[in-house]
């Protein structure tokens, strides 16, 4: 007679949420992958074929689409699950919130910040970047990708109890993302040109060590908000 | 007053219990206590507040005045009773691109299991067997409130709170609801639910409570 413990019911939300989204909900997983491709094949169009020029910023335009194609994907995180009342289950079961916020977060990283930093450095060779650049580029999504999942995850609770939140969420969690994006385009950028990356690598390392504790339970206070 | 002479605390006790949204009284101050082996309904017209009373007894909600005591003991400004309360509120909770069992799969890991209860067993107590493969989505909204029936009779909480547990439901769906509830206050559970009155089971210790128009 007694609930389930705490790391148990992570895990099963996890599971759940992987199940929808890599698998019963899997046309909408590529959405993110395919508007990154979308976005990255635009520029090349936009600013003409120039290689040498389309190398030096391929850095910057993939952190850009992935930024973009991860914020697309935001409000999804919460909403079905404020819609169907499993939110209400979540913030009532008696589970600590931060914990199951934290898988939610997972999930979101598995379904959609994973496969954007696969699909980066193949964006970026399309773009034709250094290919000393590549394995920094990599590192750089690997860090920068779980802090957007887990800052937009925070403002995606935020926002659900509001019906149309779409615009709300973007002017919420873009200010917020730029750091990542500075940091990260920074680290490819200076990776291309022959310099020292570590830096702005270790800033977006600093930026993950500190969001890892403290974006969970800021996303359980919102979920609180949320539901209210 | 020691404890020997005092009587046992009600299990869940609300005192002067208000909410208000942006001003407009939702539910006026209303006192409320159910011991274990109670059933409460709550009654009252379609607006009368007894979704948003089931929320703040929930915990979902802070109430904007009263305070709600679990077991003799006040609970603190957002403090929840954690893990003693099994919810079914209107959206049921469950997802309608997984079957009946993953969702119940799912609750289990949330909430946990009562002893000697499985998947399979809840399933068929509320009616529902045959339709293991079958996504939510597939099925209709009384066997959706089933499956919720199911997660129900899974869950080893102490305190069901219910949001309409009648509506979507046939006539066997209901009976099935008049026995988990007969089930559930027997084995020393108790329910609080809402209803517009039309179906009540037959439950020995059942009180109500009139929400809206007149005074509580």
């Amino acid at each position: 007679m007694s609930p389930g413990a705490p790391l148990g019911a992570a895990l099963g939300l996890l599971q759940r949420d992987l199940l929808l989204l890599l698998w019963r909900q899997r046309a909408d997983a590529l959405n993110p992958l395919l508007f990154a491709l979308m976005v990255a094949t635009l520029f090349p169009l936009a600013l003409g074929p120039e290689a040498q020029m389309l190398s030096r910023v391929a850095g910057g335009i993939v952190w850009v689409t992935v930024v973009l194609a991860s914020l697309l994907s935001l409000d999804a995180v919460f909403r079905g699950d404020a819609d169907d009342g499993s939110l209400d289950q979540l913030a009532t079961c008696g589970q600590p919130l931060a914990m199951l916020a934290g898988a939610k977060m997972l999930a979101h990283w598995i379904g959609t910040g994973l496969p954007l930093t696969l699909a980066g450095p193949l964006l970026a060779y399309m773009l034709g970047i250094e290919r000393a650049a590549v394995p920094t580029l990599l590192l750089a999504l690997l860090l920068g990708t779980p802090l957007l999942s887990m800052v937009g995850a925070c403002c995606a609770a935020l926002t659900v109890a509001m019906r149309r939140s779409g615009m709300l969420l973007a002017l919420l969690v873009l200010p917020l993302t730029i750091p990542v994006l500075i940091f990260g385009a920074g680290a490819v950028d200076a990776a291309s040109t022959g310099g020292d990356p570590s830096a702005p690598l270790l800033f977006l390392a600093a930026g993950l060590a500190l969001a890892l504790p403290l974006a969970p339970l800021g996303c359980a206070a919102a979920i609180r908000i949320g539901t209210a | 007053m020691t404890a020997f002479d005092s009587p046992a605390p009600p299990l869940f006790a609300a005192r002067g219990l208000g909410f208000s949204r942006d001003g407009e009284i939702i539910f006026a101050p209303l006192d409320l206590e159910v011991w274990s082996g109670d059933a409460l309904v709550i009654e009252g017209a379609n607006g009368a507040g007894k979704t948003t009373l089931l929320r703040v007894l929930a915990g979902l909600l802070d109430p904007t005045e009263g305070c709600l005591s679990w077991q003799g003991v006040a609970l603190a400004d957002g403090q929840r009773i954690a893990g003693s309360i099994a919810m079914l509120g209107h959206h049921l909770g469950l997802k309608v691109d997984l079957t009946p069992i993953e969702n119940l799969r799912f609750r289990i890991a949330l909430g946990g299991l009562r002893h000697g209860m499985t998947a399979a067993i809840a399933l068929r107590s509320a009616g529902l067997q045959g339709y293991d493969d079958v996504p939510l989505r597939s099925l209709s909204a009384g066997q959706r409130k089933r499956t919720a029936l199911a997660a129900l009779l899974l869950s080893p909480a102490t305190l069901w709170l219910l949001d309409e547990p009648y509506a979507n439901l046939d006539r066997e769906g209901q009976r099935v609801v008049d026995r988990m509830l007969e089930t559930h206050c027997l084995r020393g559970g108790a329910a609080i639910f809402s209803s517009h009155g039309l179906f009540t089971p037959a439950l020995s210790r059942m009180h109500s409570l009139q929400l809206g128009g007149v005074a509580a």
